[in-house]
């Protein structure tokens, strides 16, 4: 899909080139991670691809095609491209922003229209809300899922992501980049993604391409470069704790059971409660309401106080600890840290409980991968 | 005529008196104004897009934009009389220098000084040149281009008060002829009507400014 055959940039005054000799093999439908410290040429690489930046040698074929053979304009209408949430166009409504390539590619008003509902709604912000909006009235994480949702508008086969969750704060970023796989697994674009964090790179990328003063120092999965680092400077890179990281290989929908777990519902005798507790070994149990979304969990500790007559609404816990089968076991065991809890509820995408995973499993995990 | 023969000698008096003459001159003073802020705008914004693409030009633009600002009116009015005769167009013609500056620089500031993250983000999705400028960079740079365009005016109202030497009328008419003859009166109701005007076509400008933003 990209290939990247000896692509050198030097910049203007300046002797050491940005990017050296690269050559770099990105197929069809698979997110390719460029990561490394800042100044490694990682965006310059990016950039190049979309023609940004023009290479001193080297060539770049674009399904085959040699991009500076190309327009560069129709070029980077058919590659989507994702910056930090300062790139939307601060005048112009949240619907005229994602409306842009469309508009450039000159669709019919009405069809523009439907895409960006379309596009909206995919992101997660509702259109009715959010489409007369200026970028200004939103948060942070809503710019940026607008700014994804801006670069899909004219469904690219190519997407280029620079850094594009860097400006948000971390728990914002970990439910971005679980929308973010989700949407992938959907839609098997061809992503470049750029970013300094080797966590993002191990947890969103099919390969990680490391990269250090204009060089590549390693191109594997996620799971070889943990496995098998080449070098010094790749295993300073990846950290202590491999262990843990390896837990971002994971998700949950991966590890839990597929039959339907137990729940209870706000007016459940306590008795009932009591008894799932014990049979289940679990330290607690999600409550749903009649559509089996999740509204709280009650803990085995305050059920055990409770007298027989009372009300499982009453001891009903509302802020869980949960994440969505979506996340890595590196967010579901993050997410247990902060709540202080010894497990975690996933939930599907309409906030359905449909599995438990306790601290002591990914212990387990963590000790059989180290062994 | 009119002015000459006021045998009252209080200001209200002499507008009463010359109510009709006042009308003419203060439309006439608009007029010049007008046209010459119009033409302005059209060549200043257009210099103003050339340097923002063309920055070694910049400071030589600018810098010819600010000594025609420093040359005195009543000279570069006088400069362009051979070439245009007595009237209207050499009015205009000197007027439209002096406005030159502000539209040309707060056009060419208004561009230069968007964010280059949000520029590059619009040639990355593969806007061509014409649609960044149409979209993006006027369009951000429009309240300062604006801003320029409210001193334009202001500063224009005040120097075309000169214009009627060259024959080009306007409230200028009033004030040269009260100095010519001793009349007080005739002066302040120049005067007077010259700041109303400012004021007046400033506040149209807000205005326009406000509605052109939402």
């Amino acid at each position: 899909m990209i290939r990247l055959n000896g692509v050198t940039k030097i910049y203007k005054n300046n002797d050491t080139p940005a990017v050296n000799n690269l050559d770099l093999h990105i197929t069809r439908g698979e997110t390719c991670i460029l990561v490394g410290p800042s100044g490694c040429g990682k965006t310059t690489t990016m950039k190049m691809i979309n023609r940004l930046v023009t290479p001193t040698r080297g060539s770049i074929l674009i399904n085959g095609q040699d991009n500076q053979k190309m327009n560069p304009v129709e070029l980077r209408q058919n590659i989507g491209y994702v910056i930090q949430e300062i790139g939307l166009f601060p005048h112009m409504t949240i619907a005229d922003n994602v409306a842009t390539v469309p508009r450039e590619k000159k669709w019919p008003e009405k069809k523009i229209q439907n895409r960006v509902d379309e596009l909206l709604h995919l992101v997660g912000l509702d259109p009715a809300e959010y489409r007369n909006r200026k970028p200004a009235s939103l948060s942070g994480g809503q710019r940026q899922r607008v700014g994804v949702a801006r670069a899909l508008a004219a469904d690219p086969d190519i997407l280029l992501m620079d850094e594009p969750f860097g400006a948000v704060d971390p728990i914002t970023r970990t439910h971005l980049q679980n929308q973010f796989i989700r949407l992938q697994e959907e839609l098997k674009k061809t992503v470049v993604f750029v970013t300094h964090d080797i966590d993002e790179a191990i947890k969103m990328g099919d390969t990680i391409a490391v990269m250090r003063a204009g060089h590549l120092v390693q191109l594997d999965t996620p799971d070889q470069l943990l496995s098998e680092p080449k070098n010094d400077f790749v295993s300073a890179l990846i950290g202590g704790n491999r262990a843990i990281k390896r837990l971002n290989l994971v998700k949950t929908r991966e590890v839990i059971d597929s039959k339907p777990i137990q729940t209870l519902k706000p007016d459940s005798p306590v008795d009932t409660a009591r008894e799932l507790l014990i049979t289940s070994q679990l330290p607690a149990v999600p409550v749903v309401d009649d559509n089996n979304r999740l509204i709280g969990v009650v803990h085995k500790h305050v059920l055990s106080a409770l007298k027989d007559q009372a009300d499982i609404a009453d001891v009903l816990e509302t802020d869980g600890c949960v994440v969505d089968t979506g996340a890595t076991l590196g967010d579901a065991l993050s997410t247990m840290l902060n709540y202080g809890e010894r497990y975690v509820i996933i939930v599907d995408e309409n906030y359905s409980p449909c599995g438990i995973i306790s601290f002591t499993y990914l212990l387990e995990l963590m000790k059989n991968d180290a062994a | 005529m009119f002015i000459y023969g006021v045998s009252d000698n209080s200001l209200i008096a002499y507008m009463a008196a010359n109510s009709d003459k006042i009308l003419q001159l203060s439309l006439e003073h608009c007029l010049l104004v007008v046209v010459a802020v119009l033409i302005a705008i059209a060549i200043g914004i257009a210099l103003g897009i050339l340097i923002s693409y063309y920055d070694v030009l910049a400071p030589a633009i600018l810098y010819v934009c600010q000594i025609i600002m420093t040359i005195p009116s009543l000279a570069l009015f006088g400069l362009f009389l051979p070439l245009f005769g007595i009237g209207f167009k050499t009015g205009v013609f000197t007027l439209i220098l002096y406005c030159l500056l502000p539209v040309v620089r707060n056009t060419y500031v208004g561009i230069t000084e968007i964010d280059p993250a949000i520029i590059e983000a619009a040639h990355g999705m593969g806007m061509n040149e014409a649609s960044i400028m149409s979209k993006i960079k006027l369009p951000l740079a429009w309240p300062i281009i604006m801003a320029g365009i409210r001193t334009a005016v202001v500063m224009v109202v005040g120097i075309a008060a000169i214009a009627s030497v060259v024959g080009a009328g306007g409230l200028g008419v009033f004030i040269f002829r009260g100095i010519s003859q001793w009349n007080i009166n005739a002066v302040l109701v120049g005067a007077i009507f010259v700041s109303l005007l400012a004021i007046i076509l400033d506040q149209i400008l807000k205005w326009v400014e406000y509605r052109s933003q939402v």
